[in-house]
């Protein structure tokens, strides 16, 4: 697999583990650059399977893992396009992203995010893609959607349903919360919690004990036990889809946008 | 069981520790926002020092409105 360093994320193929690297600052949100390169990612994941065991994601920046969607892009471009053609726009983008993460979420390599700091959004539906999440002890996540009066449109209900069960969802799509490593681990969403700065070298040591096992035997386990749950995610799009129609929303990211803390929805 | 007075000064050290600065340049009625010059990206790294120092959970829902160190304080004792 070659390695790739672009304008959002970087990639290299280290002892068996593809590690993806995001890096754009300030928070690495997703917009559309981040989703051309993850489109890339994937597509370079495929045709390099054989080679590797494991796939790392992780963030260099000091602020977090990703702090989610890019709401300034959205907004913007969202004034940019007429009426009639915004939603046209919108629905384009989840279901790019939607590829993508599914994409991840289905690989038959075994996915580890390990993250740090802000872990919010869309930076947490992307870790919830992966099949183990390490957590440096200063980590949080939190679907602050319903703030912004929206739900979060990346995956992350149905996975989070999927992996842990509907009582957490709601507990975190409802208060918008976020929570802490500590307590995400006590809960079964993050599996190893590190010291921190140490969770990509705890995921390189987890990629290493990964790489003992067959790679065969490791697809199928991951097949047979993590169903992609295709129509809750397809019902997701549609709901966040009708959701942003409403002039609240429209209101709520003019506010976000216009603001210059660091994240305009918190607490 | 620690006193309320006990917490604020264990809350102003981390603050003072996690944010470099000399613990006596911090008083309980200091707005933390201000006298730190933090954003509540900040603000949350701080939550999740005092909640991993503490053994407790905060939610951040609940540190809406304050802003200086003697009511953190006590929000965190009414968690202990």
């Amino acid at each position: 697999m070659k390695s790739f360093k672009g304008n959002t994320l970087s990639w290299e193929l280290v002892d068996g583990a593809v590690e993806l690297a995001l890096h754009r600052q300030p928070n690495n949100e997703i917009g559309s650059a981040t989703l051309e390169e993850l489109e890339r990612f994937v597509e370079a994941l495929q045709a390099a399977e054989g080679q590797a065991h494991a796939v790392i994601l992780h963030s260099t920046l000091k602020s977090g893992f990703c702090a989610g969607a890019d709401l300034r892009e959205l907004y913007r471009r969202m004034q940019e396009l007429p009426q009639a053609e915004r939603m046209a726009g919108l629905r384009d983008f989840l279901q790019r992203i939607h590829t993508v993460m599914n994409a991840l979420d289905a690989s038959p390599l075994t996915t580890i995010a390990a993250v740090h700091g802000v872990t919010f959004g869309g930076g947490f539906e992307l870790a919830l893609a992966c099949d183990l999440i390490i957590a440096d002890k200063m980590a949080r996540f939190c679907f602050p959607e319903l703030r912004l009066g929206l739900i979060p449109a990346f995956g992350g209900i149905p996975r989070l349903k999927r992996d842990l069960g509907n009582a957490l969802v709601r507990d975190l799509l409802l208060t918008g919360r976020s929570i802490n490593a500590t307590r995400a681990h006590a809960v079964g969403l993050v599996s190893q919690v590190t010291a921190e700065g140490q969770a990509l070298k705890v995921a390189r040591a987890t990629a290493a004990q990964i790489k003992k096992f067959d790679r065969q035997t490791s697809a199928a386990a991951k097949k047979f036990i993590k169903p992609i749950p295709y129509e809750e995610l397809k019902q997701e799009i549609e709901i966040f889809c009708d959701l942003f129609t409403r002039p609240a929303v429209e209101a709520g990211l003019r506010k976000f946008v216009e603001s210059t803390d660091a994240m305009p929805y918190l607490p | 069981m620690r006193t309320t007075e006990q917490t604020l000064e264990e809350v102003l050290k981390l603050a003072a520790t996690h944010f470099k600065v000399a613990r006596e340049q911090l008083t309980p009625g200091d707005d933390f926002f201000q006298k730190l010059g933090i954003d509540s990206m900040q603000a949350l790294e701080l939550l999740t020092r005092l909640e991993n120092h503490f053994g407790i959970e905060l939610p951040d829902y609940e540190m809406q409105g304050v802003s200086d160190f003697r009511t953190l304080a006590e929000r965190i004792q009414s968690r202990l």
